[in-house]
């Protein structure tokens, strides 16, 4: 099978590319948004914790 | 056992634990997903009726799936949270709806291209895609309801009923294909019976599953060590843990 007719999918290949696509998109968002989510959780706590000091 | 169990659900421990699972659960979960597109893509043989087109199950029935199974556990987690009042399983909750809203819309979509190509139309309003658009909407709700809320606990319970409450779509979606007269195909693996569905196509679909499956563990378990930080915005564990260079 040559490369051109892998990605030409058998005529599919508007339908099933695309749909690789969004998930991979759908996982990938979610494993970013996750990640940001924790760094920016833990780095409001350091910030905290920062201004305590500063206000003791 | 109780003790044991109020140790293991105590936040910093969970906070731990989870950061030690995420990176194995991710990289299982990422090369289970590898190595099932590629089998299915490359590999699987096309379908002798909808030819290479049904290469879409691979990636849509995993993310059907997963939006359903997220929504089970949510409203596990949030029925847990309001009868025992565990913080630990109301954050649970509340990262699972995002999570499950990107598995649903993923789900949406590939279903739309697929039926464009064997139905000539993106959608109808069926019974499966109808209440998998409710489910949609209810992630939605869901989260919509909790920011609604300044208060934690009141964001908590308020969420935690209306994801009870939108349990009863779940059975809905999934029996919507043998209740009602509908485009969408029956389900072809998770019949009782043997599935209808040759091993050399089922392979990577059961890796895809699996892979789907571990990677949510990964993304919940990240999102949640998210949550338990700014629950536990005051505790000393957290101090502790910031004031690590």
């Amino acid at each position: 099978m040559s490369l051109m007719e892998f990605l030409h999918m058998g005529g599919y290949a508007a339908y099933v590319w695309p749909s690789y696509a969004f998930t991979a998109l759908a996982l990938g968002w979610m494993t970013l948004a996750a990640r940001r989510a924790h760094r920016n959780a833990l780095s409001a706590a350091r910030k905290r914790l920062a201004m305590e000091k500063s206000a003791s | 056992m109780w003790t044991w169990f109020h140790k293991l659900a105590s936040p910093p421990h969970v906070y731990r634990i989870a950061g030690l699972l995420v990176p194995w659960f991710g990289w299982v979960g990422g090369v289970l997903i590898a190595v099932g597109v590629v089998w299915g893509l490359r590999f699987a043989p096309a379908d002798y009726q909808q030819g290479d087109g049904f290469r879409i199950l691979y990636v849509h029935a995993p993310s059907a799936w997963m939006s359903m199974f997220t929504y089970v556990v949510m409203a596990l987690a949030a029925g847990i949270g309001l009868i025992w009042r565990m913080k630990v399983a109301h954050a649970v909750a509340a990262s699972c709806a995002p999570i499950g809203a990107a598995f649903t819309a993923s789900a949406l979509v590939t279903g739309a291209l697929w039926g464009q190509r064997m139905w000539g139309t993106w959608w109808v309003w069926d019974a499966r895609l109808t209440s998998e658009l409710i489910l949609l909407f209810l992630y939605f709700g869901y989260i919509a309801l909790r920011s609604a809320y300044d208060d934690q606990q009141r964001a908590d319970r308020a969420s935690a009923i209306l994801a009870l409450v939108g349990v009863v779509n779940i059975p809905i979606i999934h029996y919507s294909v043998v209740w009602w007269n509908t485009l969408h195909q029956a389900a072809s693996v998770t019949k009782l019976a043997r599935p209808s569905i040759a091993p050399e196509m089922l392979i990577p679909l059961i890796l895809m599953f699996f892979g789907f499956n571990i990677v949510f563990g990964a993304v919940l378990l990240t999102r949640l060590r998210g949550e338990v930080l700014l629950r536990e915005r005051n505790a000393d564990w957290i101090r502790a843990l910031v004031a690590q260079p």
